[in-house]
């Protein structure tokens, strides 16, 4: 199948032609390639492949190395299909497609997408990407102004492009496109600008739409069926995604939708999480604010919903639920259940029946998160399933123009799209963490299509200022089935890159300082550390090519942790507040995207 | 406020017009007159004021919270810049008021850099005054980079005149 795709354009024709459905399914399954963003359909970001092993990874060093030509944040990682590796950048989100049989990695094609560049102001935290997706033969590309693209993957040819939004209205793109089966499915960022989130599944051969499920509206926009759809085993009632807001406001109500999606083949579901309500300021919108907030659960041919689950309603402190949706199956006391796992920006990791939708543990993987005691897991309660809040941490109890002091977590959240792995072996899932508090102040805002609809300052700090201590992040390993941390291991700066474990053994991740990790999946123990030349923020991958494992990662600091890096800054405090708490990074990296490839040597 | 910053946008808008060649430096920024809790320069034009105990004036706390709202993803916090945007801070030590308004209201390209026009966006065409004196502090060095400690409190005028403007159709 490799050597096919990458014979003549006639062969390509003929395997595009016969691509069946379940192609990339058989594809992800082979260890030495990387044909998802999510690694698999199950976002389980686990590699069976284990020549590097915790013996041999201290012998680890870089064998190539490929500068993207673009600078701002790198997030997301490169797909490896057959002997082909398929490279993003950042917008203006070029695509490079390299030669990984050739000694010189030689660029077999290039794709340069012409975007207007007045989308840049309109992009809340940098101007990331995080990724293509393949499938049917195809390179899909969801460009920053929110045109997606299907490129020829043998010669990267324009095949369709289609327009999922309209950046005049604050509608962007920064998730990867993912490719289940037959469709591609893009969301849509600007949560900052009012803008009403959707996910969208385009047919791959044509990128004819096939349907699109609002977060708020009507259930004729959200595909929810009223008495079907449940909520914590209850059926949702009819338009909820409208009572639960004051007026017309749902119309401008966020729940974007630019994290990681997973689909289960067995269920048919699609799985992904919707982000904040809009505006920032919590007291101009009454109401729960359905379904800001919120697991769902698909049908991936109509786009039904099966079930939703919102984890924080009528958001305060802007902790989108976007993060990705990880399907492992998991003894739960006794019982193999099929689980769903999702470490959410506000701090509680969850495992639900992805079955059903039922919560079956909730518990805080940061100590520190303070914003809400527990989740209500008594289910005769009249708050099953909600987070029972602080007042003293409410910024819609302490109201607009106060500063509400030393919320725990931070606006972005406990961790942030940073993805986990899952590692079945050991049964730990390994998850990149933030450790950071914020103060918050939501003040009035006015809202203008394509304007900026944010309504809050903040600023952010180490979780344990109180304590001294300094370090913003911690790489942890937890285990989902009971909801505990297993072990910690502190990090300087908030781990913004995404995890990958593998059968040797071994986790790797990125640091903000521009590490590539190597860990003892086990114990945590560090093994391999090797500084890359920027801060990295995009995510480990593994491929095996030639008869040999490498270990791939972009380097290129920036992301709303980096923003205030991004922007050349070395001694200020602010930036979505971020910038303070991250300001010492300057004096460790800086700014330049270059994707490093790891070998053991020979 | 509002009715003296109407006067200034319009002439702002007209200035943006050919505007580098056009550009005035801005005066000495020393507060000589306040009124209503609003401070003004020799010129007559907006400035912050700090006093000796480091408390600012309510409009460069306002300009703090708003430019941290609508302009520090391009701009960089604190009025840094970034490789998208210029850094503010130095900008106004260049642009008098009337230029500063009239590109805020009207937008401008150069390049791949593209200021939007925020004429319909009352979070900054409302405001201003705000980010001007705000800027203009960090710009001498007159306000730490960050959340000014302490203000003082909010005038009477301000917020009727916010509540006036942010509620116009």
């Amino acid at each position: 199948m490799h050597k096919l795709l990458l014979s003549t354009s006639v062969a390509v024709l003929a395997l595009a032609g016969a691509a069946k459905a379940d192609d990339l399914q058989t594809l992800q399954k082979d260890p030495k390639q990387w044909v998802m963003p999510t690694g698999d359909y199950a976002n389980l970001r686990h590699s069976a492949l284990k020549q590097i092993t915790t013996e041999n990874v201290g012998k680890l060093a870089p064998a190539w190395q490929f500068s993207t030509g673009v600078l701002r944040g790198h997030e997301g990682a490169p797909l490896v299909i057959g002997d082909v590796m398929y490279l993003h950048t950042p917008f203006p989100n070029n695509v490079y497609a390299l030669d990984l049989k050739d000694p010189d990695h030689k660029i077999l094609w290039k794709y340069e997408p012409k975007q207007d560049p007045s989308v840049v102001p309109v992009m809340c935290c940098d101007t990331v990407n995080r990724g293509l997706a393949y499938g049917d033969g195809k390179i899909f590309l969801a460009q920053a102004d929110t045109t997606l693209v299907a490129l020829d993957a043998k010669s990267g040819k324009l095949l369709w492009s289609v327009k999922n939004g309209d950046p005049s209205k604050g509608q962007t793109s920064t998730a990867a496109p993912h490719v289940f089966k037959d469709k591609v499915f893009v969301g849509i960022a600007g949560g900052e600008f009012g803008v009403r989130g959707h996910i969208t599944a385009y047919d791959v051969k044509t990128g004819q739409q096939v349907w699109r499920g609002y977060s708020m509206g009507p259930d004729a926009d959200t595909l929810i069926e009223p008495g079907k759809t449940t909520h914590l085993g209850k059926p949702v009632e009819k338009d909820s995604g409208i009572t639960t807001w004051e007026g017309d406001q749902w119309k401008i109500g966020g729940g974007t939708t630019w994290g990681w999606y997973s689909y289960d083949p067995d269920l048919n579901l699609v799985y992904y999480g919707s982000g904040n309500p809009s505006t920032w300021n919590p007291k101009q919108r009454p109401g729960d604010n359905r379904w800001s907030m919120t697991i769902w659960a698909r049908d991936l041919d109509t786009g039904k919903a099966k079930w939703v689950y919102q984890m924080t309603p009528h958001d305060e402190w802007d902790y989108d639920g976007i993060n990705e949706m990880i399907l492992a199956d998991q003894d739960m006391g006794g019982q193999k259940r099929k689980t769903l796992v999702h470490f959410d920006r506000n701090g509680f990791g969850y495992t639900l029946d992805r079955v059903t939708g039922e919560l079956l543990v909730a518990e805080k993987f940061d100590p520190a998160v303070n914003w809400a005691s527990k989740v209500d897991m008594d289910k005769s309660s009249k708050t099953y399933g909600r987070p029972l809040g602080v007042a003293k941490y409410s910024t819609e109890q302490n109201g607009e123009d106060v500063n509400t002091q030393y919320v725990c977590p931070a606006a972005l959240g406990s961790k942030d799209q940073q993805p986990a792995s899952y590692d079945a072996t050991t049964g730990l899932f390994l998850v990149p963490t933030n450790h950071v508090c914020m103060d918050y102040e939501p003040f009035r805002v006015s809202y203008t299509a394509g304007q900026p609809y944010v309504g809050a300052t903040l600023e952010m700090f180490p979780a344990g200022k109180d304590k001294g201590e300094t370090h913003t992040g911690n790489f942890i390993a937890w285990d989902a089935k009971v909801g505990k941390i297993v072990w910690s291991n502190k990090e300087q700066f908030s781990v913004w890159g995404g995890a990958t474990s593998t059968d040797g053994g071994i986790t790797f991740y990125g640091t903000l300082e521009g590490y590539l990790k190597a860990v003892d999946t086990k114990t945590g123990k560090e093994l391999y550390k090797y500084k890359t030349p920027s801060g990295i923020i995009g995510n480990v991958t593994t491929y095996e090519s030639g008869g040999k494992q490498y270990v791939a990662v972009l380097s290129g600091v920036g992301g709303w942790a980096g923003i205030g890096l991004a922007a050349g800054l070395s001694k200020s405090n602010e930036g979505l507040g971020a910038v303070g708490n991250y300001a010492s990074l300057a004096n460790y990296t800086a700014l330049g995207g270059v994707l490093t490839v790891f070998a053991l040597p020979n | 406020m509002r009715s003296s910053l109407a006067g200034a946008l319009a002439l702002g808008v007209i200035m943006c017009v050919g505007s580098s060649a056009m550009a005035e430096a801005p005066g000495d920024p020393k507060a000589v007159k306040s009124t209503d809790g609003k401070y003004f320069d020799a010129k007559g034009d907006p400035t912050f004021n700090v006093g000796p105990d480091g408390k600012v004036d309510w409009y460069t706390f306002s300009g703090y919270r708003r430019y941290h709202a609508e302009c520090h993803v391009c701009h960089g916090p604190n009025g840094g810049g970034s490789t998208y945007a210029p850094a503010l801070k130095d900008s106004v030590k260049r642009f008098d008021y009337a230029e500063f308004a009239g590109i805020v209201i009207g937008g401008r390209q150069n390049g791949n850099s593209v200021m939007p026009a925020f004429a319909e966006n009352k979070n900054a065409s409302c405001y201003i005054d705000d980010l001007y004196v705000y800027l203009r502090a960090l710009s001498t060095g007159a306000i730490e980079p960050g959340r000014p400690g302490k203000k003082e409190d909010r005038p009477e005028a301000f917020a009727k005149a916010e509540t006036e403007c942010m509620s116009q159709k």
